[in-house]
């Protein structure tokens, strides 16, 4: 090949790649949307406003947007992901470091395509992709409740990402691979309810930013819808066919776990989602029960296996071990003898079975094991956070608690408790790694900086762990 | 048998290992000041030290405790001599009916062991798990302070006495 021939291949592949880039920025480009002054608020409709509330605890907009220790929707709480760390902004009017410049339209289009005012591509850390589906009157309300709270000067730190992530162009990229822009459109084979609860759990609600299993690049993989995901160092566990719960979910039990926060078949939202269902508590029931007849629709009929399953535990639940008495609340209850000589076994005996032999309900007795969705999961995360950090008390609810374990347990003999506890309550084969794992939770590596909320708004309670040794 | 060291005293304890760590400190050893609230790690009335850590007692079996050190009330001094945390809680009179206060001594001794400038967040916080039905918090709160001010006098040269030597 002579040298000429080299130059024209060269000079036109710079061609084709000036031309790609082109097409690329045209395509990425979005304009700005010129700054407006923030809406005089005694000129919103109040009904607007509380619809907006109602949509925002759907959304959870407070628990990624409010830093701990922070003013309710003032941003900062550090997001810790796989590419980087990303801290979540200001969403208060102020007008400097808030929203408070942001119009209608700039708030729509930013749900819409997860472009920001001045026409910046957003991180999918703010789940757009779920959030496009939300139709513009309901992102009217949830503007008419933002910009009716209380201004908060607070600028969010620097996301930090390496080089080429922290462009915010090459998001486009990552939009034209995965982001599908549109409204939720019905159903037609389907119930009004049906469509309300998959336009809720899909859009708002974005269930399969934790529920879904993602890819290399974050994105959820559509093709493993509610298969099952990791949250901040819990397992989500799978809402489709393959959920783990030992009793199948009914639309009824489901219900009530999402309003409020435990079920007596399944067990106690805890870890990311103890503030999705405190939230879910400011909603109307008529979402509630809209979303889990979704879901449950999602899970699809239970196998006969799976019911003759359910109905097993639950037989068994209501036996109780001998040495139990069945006590009334407040009554003192006798430990139960160990049912083996194996370490786990005498572990339970002594510091678990007090609770969840007792017999009294949940919320105020412990959940019989095996019950417990979080003894038939496929890692043992979730049990390892309650064994070793409790269930926190809800502030300013009633609500399940358990005492932590991490300053008698060391992780072997959290292990040995695990493992006597998934051979014994489930029929799941062991979990492996049970005290590697351990060491990782209690060192913190399976776990971020979600922490308590600060009380009043529409705060949750402390959704995860908390810092004192209990 | 088990090998449990209370109060920097070893005692080989006869119990089944599984008994909870409550009925031994009562009914083996004779040391009351842990109390039976609730039997299900939620009052803290029961709430001891273990290498340093508060802990519910009645719901921590003896089998966990092999090789630890484990601290009650008794172990912060004596009715002569008592540590800075009693002496505090005397000086305060944070006591209604007193059912809660060991446990509620024991839980803060955590605290301030590790961090004797808690601040009133980090005390509240911390406290939270144990329950007072008289109402005593803010009497409590505020032996809580003072114990920490007397720990750190007595760290800042005041010659320590044998309690506050005990209680670390």
């Amino acid at each position: 090949m002579s040298g000429s021939k080299i130059l024209r291949y060269l000079g036109a592949l710079v061609v084709l790649i000036l031309v790609g880039l082109g097409i690329f920025v045209a395509i990425a480009w979005r304009s700005e949307i010129p700054a407006s002054d923030p809406p005089v608020t005694s000129a919103i409709d109040p009904a607007l406003v509380e619809r907006g509330a109602a949509l925002a605890a759907i959304g959870n907009c407070n628990v990624c947007h409010t830093k701990a220790g922070g003013e309710v929707f003032a941003g900062g709480l550090p997001l810790p992901t796989p590419f980087g760390t990303i801290y979540s902004t200001n969403i208060t009017p102020d007008p400097e470091t808030g929203i408070g410049r942001w119009s209608e339209e700039a708030f729509i289009r930013s749900m819409r395509e997860g472009v920001d005012r001045e026409g910046r591509h957003l991180y999918p850390a703010f789940p757009y992709d779920h959030f496009t589906k939300v139709t513009d009157d309901d992102n009217r309300a949830l503007y008419a409740y933002l910009m009716t709270r209380k201004p908060i000067e607070a600028e969010a730190p620097d996301n930090e990402l390496p080089f080429p992530l922290n462009i915010r162009m090459v998001l486009a990229g990552w939009k034209i691979l995965f982001f599908k822009e549109g409204e939720y459109q019905d159903d037609a084979t389907q119930s009004a309810e049906w469509n309300r609860g998959h336009y809720l759990a899909d859009g708002l609600g974005h269930c399969g930013a934790c529920h879904t299993p993602r890819n290399q690049l974050g994105a959820e993989k559509k093709d493993e819808l509610y298969a099952g995901g990791e949250s901040e160092g819990w397992t989500a566990y799978a809402l489709n066919a393959a959920s783990p719960a030992a009793v199948p979910w009914t639309v009824d039990s489901l219900t009530h776990y999402l309003s409020n926060g435990w079920e007596e078949k399944h067990g106690v939202a805890r870890g990311p989602m103890a503030p999705v269902t405190a939230n879910m508590m400011s909603a109307s029931d008529g979402d509630a029960r809209a979303i889990a007849t979704y879901v449950v629709s999602v899970m699809g009929e239970p196998s006969p296996e799976r019911v003759a399953r359910g109905e097993a535990a639950l037989q068994q639940a209501t036996r109780h071990p001998p040495g139990i008495q069945v006590q009334a609340a407040g009554g003192q209850t006798v430990p139960v003898a160990a049912t083996s000589e194996d370490r786990g076994a005498k572990i339970y005996a002594a510091a678990c079975s007090s609770c969840h032999d007792a017999g009294r309900p949940v919320p105020y007795g412990g959940l019989p094991l095996n019950l417990s969705t979080a003894t038939y999961g496929p890692t043992p995360l979730n049990p390892i956070n309650v064994i070793l950090y409790g269930l926190p008390a809800p502030e300013g609810e009633r609500g399940p608690i358990m005492p932590g374990f991490q300053g008698v347990l060391d992780d072997a003999q959290v292990a040995d408790l695990l493992s006597y506890i998934r051979a014994n309550f489930s029929d799941e084969p062991a979990w492996a790694d049970v005290q590697e794992t351990v060491a990782h939770v209690r060192a913190g590596e399976e776990d971020t900086e979600l922490r308590s909320l600060s009380s009043g708004g529409s705060a949750p309670a402390n959704p995860t762990r908390r810092e004192t040794s209990w | 048998m088990v090998a449990l060291t209370v109060n920097g005293q070893s005692h080989q304890i006869e119990a089944s290992p599984d008994t909870p760590l409550l009925y031994v400190l009562r009914d083996e050893l004779g040391l009351n000041g842990a109390k039976y609230g609730c039997g299900l790690g939620q009052c803290g009335s029961c709430t001891v030290m273990v290498d340093g850590e508060a802990v519910f007692s009645c719901v921590t079996p003896l089998l966990l405790l092999e090789g630890r050190e484990v601290t009650t009330v008794e172990g912060l001094g004596t009715i002569e001599n008592p540590g800075p945390m009693q002496q505090a809680f005397i000086e305060e009179q944070a006591a209604q009916c007193g059912y809660c206060i060991p446990g509620m001594m024991m839980r803060a001794q955590a605290l301030l062991q590790s961090n004797p400038g808690a601040s009133d967040e980090e005390i509240r916080a911390h406290m939270e798990p144990n329950l007072c039905r008289c109402g005593t918090h803010m009497r409590i709160m505020a032996a809580i302070k003072r114990a920490g001010s007397l720990m750190q006098t007595a760290a800042n040269g005041a010659a320590p006495s044998g309690a506050t030597e005990r209680a670390g």
